[in-house]
């Protein structure tokens, strides 16, 4: 798939998340929104996981520690077929296997996730488990800015370098908004790449909208040898949307029927304009 | 804090050795045993299976959610996973990732809380765990197990790394005698183990509070009152079988656990009894809701009459 077809893919990909958080009246918008594209990379361009290898020891694992993005994940995992995408009709529904949060019970899900603060730990028992098996493949785990000052990343984080987890790639949605203010309101966690640099992480800073620039970033896995990787994605809440951008109100805010129907004529323009 | 011997005349030892040496004997022919610290390879006697085995230890630090965490991910790629800790740390600090990471997730981490109850007796609270039983029963998808002697640690722990699902053994530091003289019971998770029998009452009991009412069983018996002692070493799943049985045949129950009063063995035994019309004297002995008293294990155990002779009081003041 090229560059161009992934930008499609993309905007295709914010239609559904919007079509399934309305269908819902639930879910959160704009973190979904920003980190769209990170997941259109990793699951068309880099990870070694489809619905035919997942229960394989060797396939890469993706943990999404950001769980409450769910929407952008079962978006893409119906797209790679692990299941019927008219499932997601059920989302947030009485009993539906398709809740709020990343959960096993869906097929392509590698870990329950929702409380924030869990992915990296387990993706560095994962990458461990890599290391001592003598196993090739990588892991992987997407972060939220916000999610960062929960202490247990930084435990993981130091564990990762002590263990030259060169095999375990973070990546963080910074869409510098959480749900009370801009998260250098809440809580300031910036320089990021310093504080990951002093933990001995290796890092690299993206435009997380650029297709291109994503690709690269993931390409050039690990950033150092023996050391594990943090790719800083700077991306815009509510990516896609102009009046969700940047703007608080859509953390986990729904749609009306005009906003839908506006968000849905933006995004056909944008892929008019990406078919070019 | 009172020096406690790791060995005695007779060969027994604390169960938290027991289970190390086990742990060696699986790891030494399966390379995915793998044991999880957060630098308590010492307290968790840890330190020969580190040298032996130093491919199948991760140590990740004083860091207990990161820990559980780890473990999760360990055995999320096939690994069998023994996360070792102070129970006090462990699942108190860390259990929003047992119950994630571990419990819901169904990652079949075996959670291993040491010098558990009030082993660090003399360390104040922030070094007892007397909640871990109800934190854990209110946790779905996950079975506590508290062995009372060497026998019943090392099956619990072999038993264990073949469990496929998330299990918590919680070990003291107390050298433990064997219960019996003859170890042959078959040991199963959720099937209490009785060590004496008798109709007059039932000492139900966990971990290192059987010794205790085993012992008082035999003071009770030079009185012509005839004990039955339990070791319930699962307090979840609850083997509700035994307990109707033993609350139909004795005429008074009483537990006995090294755990708050609140939440644990008692209140599983009564919530059990009560909801199923089995209506006994019953009385549940442990620590009560209040500033722990400080000390050495055994201080406290005297203090709160967890002792051959507090138990058997209690026992007869229900039989009058």
């Amino acid at each position: 798939m090229n560059i161009k077809e992934l930008e499609k893919k993309s905007v295709g990909y914010r239609k559904k998340i919007l079509k399934y958080i309305v269908g819902a009246n639930a879910g959160h918008t704009g973190g979904s929104l920003s980190c769209i594209d990170i997941l259109n990379v990793l699951y068309n361009q880099v990870l070694n996981v489809s619905p035919q290898n997942f229960t394989s020891p060797d396939r890469d694992r993706y943990i999404q520690s950001k769980g409450h993005c769910v929407e952008a994940l079962f978006v893409v995992l119906a797209d790679k077929g692990f299941f019927p995408e008219e499932h997601l009709e059920t989302l947030c529904k009485y009993k539906s296997h398709y809740i709020g949060h990343p959960t096993r019970k869906v097929k392509g899900v590698e870990q329950n996730t929702g409380a924030l603060g869990h992915g990296l730990p387990i993706a560095v028992g994962n990458a461990i488990a890599a290391k001592l098996d003598k196993k090739d493949y990588k892991v992987y785990t997407l972060m939220g800015d916000g999610e960062l000052p929960e202490g247990s990343n930084w435990e993981a984080a130091l564990t990762a370098a002590h263990y030259k987890l060169d095999n375990l790639c973070a990546i963080v949605d910074k869409n510098s908004l959480q749900i009370t203010a801009p998260t250098a309101e809440v809580c300031n966690t910036d320089p990021l790449d310093e504080k990951w640099k002093a933990f001995g992480w290796a890092v690299k800073e993206v435009d997380g909208h650029d297709i291109q620039a994503l690709k690269e970033a993931f390409d050039s896995l690990p950033f150092e040898p023996g050391k594990p990787s943090l790719i800083i994605a700077h991306t815009v809440k509510g990516k896609g949307v102009s009046f969700m951008e940047n703007n608080l109100k859509w953390h986990h805010g729904v749609p009306s029927t005009e906003e839908y129907a506006l968000a849905i004529s933006e995004l056909d323009n944008s892929m008019q304009k990406a078919a070019v | 804090m009172a020096h406690i011997e790791n060995t005695d005349p007779n060969g027994y030892k604390p169960n938290q050795e027991i289970f190390s040496e086990v742990l060696q004997q699986l790891a030494a022919t399966d390379r995915d045993i793998i044991a999880v610290t957060s630098d308590s390879r010492g307290s968790g006697k840890l330190v020969p299976f580190g040298k032996k085995f130093p491919e199948q230890i991760v140590e990740v630090g004083i860091a207990e959610q990161n820990l559980v965490g780890v473990a999760a991910g360990l055995a999320a790629a096939g690994k069998k996973v023994f996360a070792v800790s102070p129970a006090c740390f462990l699942t108190a600090r860390a259990l929003e990732q047992i119950k994630n990471d571990v419990a819901y997730s169904d990652n079949p981490v075996t959670v291993v809380g040491i010098s558990a109850g009030v082993s660090y007796g003399a360390l104040g609270s922030t070094h007892h765990s007397l909640h871990d039983f109800a934190a854990l029963r209110a946790i779905n998808n996950i079975t506590v197990v508290v062995p009372a002697d060497n026998f019943e640690t090392a099956q619990a722990t072999a038993l264990a790394a073949k469990t496929n699902s998330p299990v918590y053994l919680r070990f003291g530091k107390k050298v433990m005698n064997n219960l019996k003289e003859e170890n042959n019971d078959a040991f199963v998770f959720g099937k209490g183990r009785v060590i004496t029998e008798g109709n007059d009452a039932a000492l139900i009991a966990c971990g290192e509070t059987v010794y205790p009412a085993l012992q008082a069983a035999k003071l009770l018996a030079e009185q012509g009152i005839h004990v039955t002692v339990v070791s319930m070493h699962t307090i979840k799943p609850l083997d509700t079988e035994l307990l109707a049985k033993l609350a139909v045949a004795c005429k008074a129950i009483v537990t006995v656990e090294e755990h708050s009063v609140y939440g644990g063995l008692g209140e599983a035994c009564a919530s059990y009894l009560m909801q199923h019309g089995l209506h006994k004297p019953f009385r549940i002995m442990g620590i009560p809701d209040e500033y722990t008293v400080t000390g050495s294990q055994q201080d406290i155990f005297n203090h709160y009459h967890i002792t051959k002779d507090g138990i058997a009081e209690v026992v007869k003041s229900l039989l009058i």
